[in-house]
């Protein structure tokens, strides 16, 4: 069974003029799948992460989360999905500042409702994980630099033992040395099984990918193994 | 999501700015202490009448003349000569009544030997008063029958009658001067508290014959006081005795040349006022609980614009619509449930204050603790709905876009 099945996934902003973010994409993704969607700002590839992530609905189209359609599902319905299926890591990290390393991670678990000493389990289990230091573990996370808060929003995307991760510009804010250690952090957990999905423009970052997937005007244009993929050789020279 | 989660994550969440949560909570605290502390005014002042009203005996009824008329002009109710000593007798006759006192009332002048005088008014009454206006006495005794008929000149005081004109001084076997005339004090009355000119501690009771002869020389009541066997039966009472006493002056019954009051009519007439102050106090005090509410209100909105994003990324990591609902309604409820304990604490505090400097009975009733703690949680869950909704309908992908 695939992972992910998309068929001709479109998606329409209705505001003054129609705009079509999404025009029919289809691709499906087996499960342990390291991709990289890559493409200029406004290919629509942040519209697809969204509807990976389960954050937005299709207008048209059939989204397949293992084997379920969830395309048309309501909003606490996509919310249950994205509590338990997928894992989220964001460019701005999005963490709570105020709040502790471990009580970030800790978040998505108070939302399913798990009894506390189970939580501190799972907590430590992902930070462990994503090799994140335990000195720093009871730090504010505004008291962290933002390499650092990345691994614990890497943490926070692993707690749940998510199918999916998708990372959003990951190494966005970060400076070169910091977004390998994230990335390396990441391609870990992809060897160690997760399916990761990086969302990015940065030519470096999808040459870690295993697959590329090429958006152009809410379409793909490519959607090959990295080393055929011609769009990287493109952006290269 | 779990109830004490619920509750950890709405306690960081106020914590996060204490100054503004510790300012809007003030809002709620003013509002709660003034309402329990004007509510505490309003009650104090029914306890009070209450109190005094049954101070003048339980289970009694009054009688008064009738207004005398001028001419077309109403000399206003008791004025009328026409409750007599015979009268006592056909009201004895009644079912159910226990005992009947008739009272002649003068404001006169007592002198003390060691010259200290005061102007009060003197009772004259047969020695059923005392326990029909449950009287006890501390000092000597009260007068029997036997003086009663014996015209004997002798006086029980009113407890501040007594420290007036004594001081420390026991005042029992004393002579005092009433109207020029020597008196022998045989008792001094217990004090008893009062309201409004009926207060015992300032009376002097004398034997009632001594009364008409003696001083004020005149045959005619000013009260007739009937105590009945039980509450239930003083309409009954009360009804017989108006057709008697109809009966006997050759009056209709509908226009009768008197008045019978029952401590009922008093106490729902005085009531009704009391509650009526105590209504317009807590309203006036519930305005500034209102503003408190407008500033939780104020202060939720603001502060989930400020965390849209977070919104977001609860949303994102699994959180739904409800339990964000419940987040941002868990921290209004909480915010005015701190200020509503520290406004009972406050207002308890205040109606004390009120109690012993200006000298105004107040009482904090559970009653009144439990509206404010049902209020402050209606004003939370009233006030934070709107910003909760507004949370709750956020879109995670607009709320995580955010800037």
């Amino acid at each position: 069974m695939k992972l992910i099945e998309c068929k001709n996934i479109t998606k329409v902003y209705k505001n003054e003029v129609e705009t079509w973010a999404l025009k029919g994409v289809s691709f499906s993704v087996d499960e342990g799948e390291f991709i990289a969607i890559v493409g200029p700002s406004g290919s629509g590839k942040s519209t697809l992460m969204h509807i990976l992530g389960c954050l937005d609905t299709p207008t048209s189209g059939q989204y397949f989360l293992e084997g379920r359609e969830v395309s048309k599902l309501s909003e606490d319905e996509l919310a249950e999905i994205r509590k338990k299926k997928i894992g989220f890591v964001f460019q701005m990290f999005n963490l709570l500042p105020r709040a502790t390393v471990f009580k970030n991670v800790e978040l998505p678990l108070i939302y399913e409702g798990l009894p506390k000493k189970e939580r501190e389990e799972k907590v430590k289990k992902a930070l462990r994980a994503s090799a994140f230091p335990e000195e720093f573990w009871f730090y504010r996370a505004n008291q962290l630099s933002g390499g650092m808060q990345q691994r614990v929003a890497i943490a926070r995307a692993l707690v749940n033992n998510p199918k999916l991760i998708l990372a959003d510009e990951p190494t966005g804010n970060l400076d070169s040395k910091t977004g390998d250690i994230v990335l390396n952090t990441l391609i870990d957990l992809n060897k160690r099984g997760h399916t990761l999905i990086i969302v990015t423009h940065e030519l470096y970052v999808a040459q870690y990918a295993k697959r590329i997937i090429a958006l152009k005007d809410g379409q793909i244009i490519e959607d090959a193994p990295r080393e055929k993929a011609k769009t990287l050789k493109l952006i290269k020279e | 999501m779990r109830f004490e989660d619920l509750l950890n994550e709405a306690i960081f969440a106020i914590s996060a700015n204490k100054i503004r949560s510790g300012l809007t909570i003030l809002g709620i605290i003013i509002g709660i202490a003034s309402v329990i502390a004007m509510i505490s005014i309003g009650q104090g002042a029914k306890s009070e009448i209450v109190k005094s009203i049954q101070s003048l005996g339980s289970n009694t009824l009054t009688i008064l003349p009738g207004g005398a008329r001028m001419g077309a002009v109403f000399m206003g109710r008791g004025s009328a000569q026409t409750l007599k000593e015979e009268d006592v007798e056909v009201l004895k006759k009644i079912e159910g009544v226990v005992n009947v006192v008739p009272v002649v009332q003068r404001t006169l002048q007592i002198v003390a030997p060691n010259g200290k005088n005061t102007r009060t008014s003197i009772i004259g009454a047969t020695p059923e008063i005392f326990s029909v206006r449950e009287i006890s006495i501390e000092k000597g005794s009260i007068f029997n029958e036997e003086q009663v008929r014996n015209i004997s000149k002798v006086a029980v005081l009113g407890k501040n009658i007594a420290d007036d004109l004594f001081g420390e001084e026991n005042p029992v076997g004393k002579t005092v001067r009433i109207s020029g005339i020597n008196f022998k004090v045989i008792g001094v009355a217990a004090p008893k508290g009062g309201v409004m000119g009926m207060v015992a501690d300032d009376l002097v009771f004398v034997p009632f014959t001594t009364m008409q002869k003696v001083l004020a020389k005149s045959e005619y009541l000013n009260v007739i006081l009937i105590k009945g066997e039980k509450k239930e039966i003083l309409p009954q009472i009360q009804q017989q005795a108006t057709l008697l006493l109809a009966e006997k002056h050759r009056v209709d019954p509908k226009e009768p040349d008197f008045f019978i009051i029952s401590q009922e009519d008093i106490l729902s007439a005085l009531t009704q006022i009391t509650t009526i102050f105590t209504i317009f106090l807590g309203a006036v005090a519930s305005i500034s609980l209102l503003v408190g509410g407008i500033g939780i209100m104020n202060m939720m909105l603001t502060s989930v614009t400020e965390r849209t994003k977070e919104i977001g990324l609860r949303k994102a990591i699994g959180a739904k619509n409800r339990e964000i609902l419940y987040q941002i309604l868990a921290e209004s409820v909480l915010l005015t449930f701190f200020g509503g304990v520290i406004g009972i604490f406050l207002g308890w505090l205040i109606s004390l204050g009120i109690a012993k400097f200006a000298h105004i009975a107040t009482q904090v009733s559970l009653f009144s603790i439990l509206l404010a703690f049902s209020v402050c949680t209606a004003i939370g869950i009233f006030f934070g709905w709107w910003p909760a909704q507004k949370a709750a309908k956020l879109s995670p992908i607009e709320a995580l876009r955010y800037e």
